[in-house]
């Protein structure tokens, strides 16, 4: 395995290089655009023996990869933010019809007020159309998740499009040391794509068809099963990777300093970072205080959360959304999970980072503080006196 | 952790500067970390830009712009006032490409252009303030910055661009203890 200096783009690109897609459709657009890039170059170097297609709009670069699948080929896209929204139609589309497409989309904020700069809004506004959701906190753990995305959407049981998410510039742009593995480990992790599930002379089947209200809700009960499957084959998948590139993950969530922690922040993508370097520099001083990251977002890791939690005296959402007019989207979802489990502790949520804005390590230690009061407060890091304490 | 904070206009290759330094820093030991990243937006030939490098024998998850550099880097003099001496940590060094003298403690100048119109026969000094800043910071060998060079830059330029580096590197080992 070689270390290199890369940047996130540059990292997922070379993990879909080695899962040797059949068939790219993409159109550009900040800060996604190194990934579709990088894709082209290599098939037009002959290093990636893929179809590479330049298409006129996101809407079609999904249409598109629907129809590699639909004949049975491996597809990529990649997508940012507007491209995600306008792409938004063909989402719900991909996941029905079951075609295991994965997309890279760099998180980056919707309009208006115009921004390119990166938050969870995009992504997260389109949690509910049938993907598979993960994030990523590095680049290494991008170039993997491009490797594993499509283990495991293309598992039988599975079968469902999965989105892997790169918070935009923070992640997409910055460099950083990456281990890309060889060709011959990535072939023995990943195998070709197989599947009934598609348009065949041989055995004709109808794809993409309509189906009524007697029928309806059996096929979305059963693409909820699907998503469901997704956390054992996450394991399934992450024991291999781990017996072939020698890097373990932890399914749907990574916990970290959380065993004996009295206060828990829970946040997902590449902030997990400064917050590690928090909890480490707070732990020196005795601070029972923990992390747990989620990895996935659909399915949702209910589970893991309520087992995480369970000791804690008070948690804090630390995410770079909100739902207008109610609360952070990732917050909602984690209080479901501690409703379900029984549990009832203080939980607080952090609203920060949108349209870029930085989030500083002071700030990340005010949370940690602001956990000790125990109680149940919703707000916006970076405007202190704008707090909505309902 | 070090940090370095690069200035310089937009075409001086002040980003490239700051990948080759990370690049350089895990070449040299792999079990290193280093981040690198510009100040990210729409980009601009002659505009001011500003890149960061940090380098850590440990992993790095912050990924916040530098705000107290260890060292701060001018490609460019025009972009230099004294004011820079405040986003210095404690100890904190500036590296200034300039002709002219410039009585500060903590400031460190070089004829970057000279050495560049002699060696790289172009105008471009990221390489050059490389190679001086090579001399100050002792984690940092010559020979990894050349092995960098011959990662990240297209083979006709590794000629001048190792010379470069050399050459600077060695005129700043000379001031470096005034």
């Amino acid at each position: 395995m070689a270390k290199k200096f890369l940047s996130g783009n540059d990292a997922f690109a070379e993990g879909i290089r080695l899962a040797k897609p059949q068939v790219i459709s993409a159109y550009p657009i900040t800060p996604q655009t190194i990934v579709v890039e990088r894709l082209s170059e290599m098939v037009e170097q002959g290093l990636l023996p893929a179809e590479f297609i330049h298409v006129e709009s996101e809407h079609s670069a999904l249409s598109c990869a629907m129809g590699a699948c639909a004949v049975g080929a491996r597809a990529f896209t990649a997508t940012s933010s507007q491209g995600l929204l306008y792409m938004a139609e063909c989402l719900p589309y991909a996941a029905g019809g079951r075609f295991p497409i994965v997309m890279m989309n760099a998180n980056r904020s919707t309009a208006l007020p115009w921004n390119i700069y990166g938050d969870q809004r995009d992504s997260i506004s389109q949690l509910d159309c049938g993907w598979i959701q993960s994030y990523a906190e590095n680049a290494q753990e991008a170039l993997d998740f491009a490797l594993m995305s499509y283990y495991i959407a293309e598992h039988k049981e599975v079968s469902t499009p999965f989105m892997v998410n790169l918070d935009g510039f923070v992640l997409t742009h910055t460099y950083e040391v990456v281990e890309v593995p060889s060709e011959e480990q990535a072939n023995a992790f990943l195998p070709a794509y197989e599947t009934e599930n598609k348009l065949d002379l041989q055995h004709p089947r109808n794809l993409c068809f309509s189906a009524g209200p007697e029928h309806n809700l059996l096929f979305k009960y059963k693409e909820h099963q699907g998503l469901l499957k997704v956390q054992s084959v996450v394991q399934e998948a992450e024991e291999k990777f781990a017996r072939i590139f020698g890097r373990s993950y932890t399914g749907l969530t990574e916990s970290y300093c959380t065993e004996d922690a009295d206060y828990l922040l829970i946040t997902l993508g590449s902030i997990a970072g400064l917050v590690k370097e928090r909890v480490d520099r707070l732990r020196a001083r005795g601070e029972k205080v923990g992390l747990l990251r989620i990895r996935y977002l659909r399915p949702f890791p209910n589970a893991e959360i309520a087992e995480a939690v369970k000791r804690v005296k008070s948690i804090a959402v630390l995410e770079k959304d909100v739902s207008f007019g109610n609360e952070g989207t990732v917050y909602t979802n984690v209080n479901s999970a501690l409703q379900k489990a029984g549990i009832s502790i203080p939980s607080s949520n952090y609203i920060g980072g949108l349209g870029g804005k930085n989030i500083a390590a002071e700030e990340i230690d005010a949370i940690f503080d602001e956990l000790k009061q125990e109680r149940t407060k919703i707000c916006f890091v970076g405007l202190e006196n704008e707090t909505d304490d309902r | 952790m070090t940090e370095i904070l690069w200035h310089g206009r937009g075409g001086q290759g002040a980003f490239t500067a700051a990948k080759l330094l990370g690049t350089a820093y895990i070449l040299q030991d792999q079990s290193r970390s280093a981040l690198a990243f510009p100040s990210f937006g729409p980009e601009r030939r002659g505009a001011p830009i500003r890149a960061f490098t940090k380098l850590d024998s440990k992993p790095i998850g912050n990924r916040s712009e530098i705000e107290r550099a260890d060292y701060t880097i001018f490609l460019d003099d025009t972009l230099f006032s004294a004011d820079a001496c405040s986003a210095l940590k404690p100890g904190g060094k500036i590296l200034l490409n300039t002709k002219h003298k410039v009585d500060n403690e903590h400031v460190f100048t070089l004829d970057g252009d000279r050495l560049a119109a002699e060696i790289l026969k172009r105008p471009i000094t990221n390489t050059v303030m490389l190679g001086a800043f090579c001399a100050l910071y002792e984690e940092l060998s010559l020979d990894s910055l050349e092995e960098a060079v011959k990662q990240m830059m297209p083979e006709k330029l590794w000629e001048a661009n190792i010379a470069v580096v050399r050459a600077a590197a060695a005129m700043m080992e000379g001031r470096k203890n005034r």
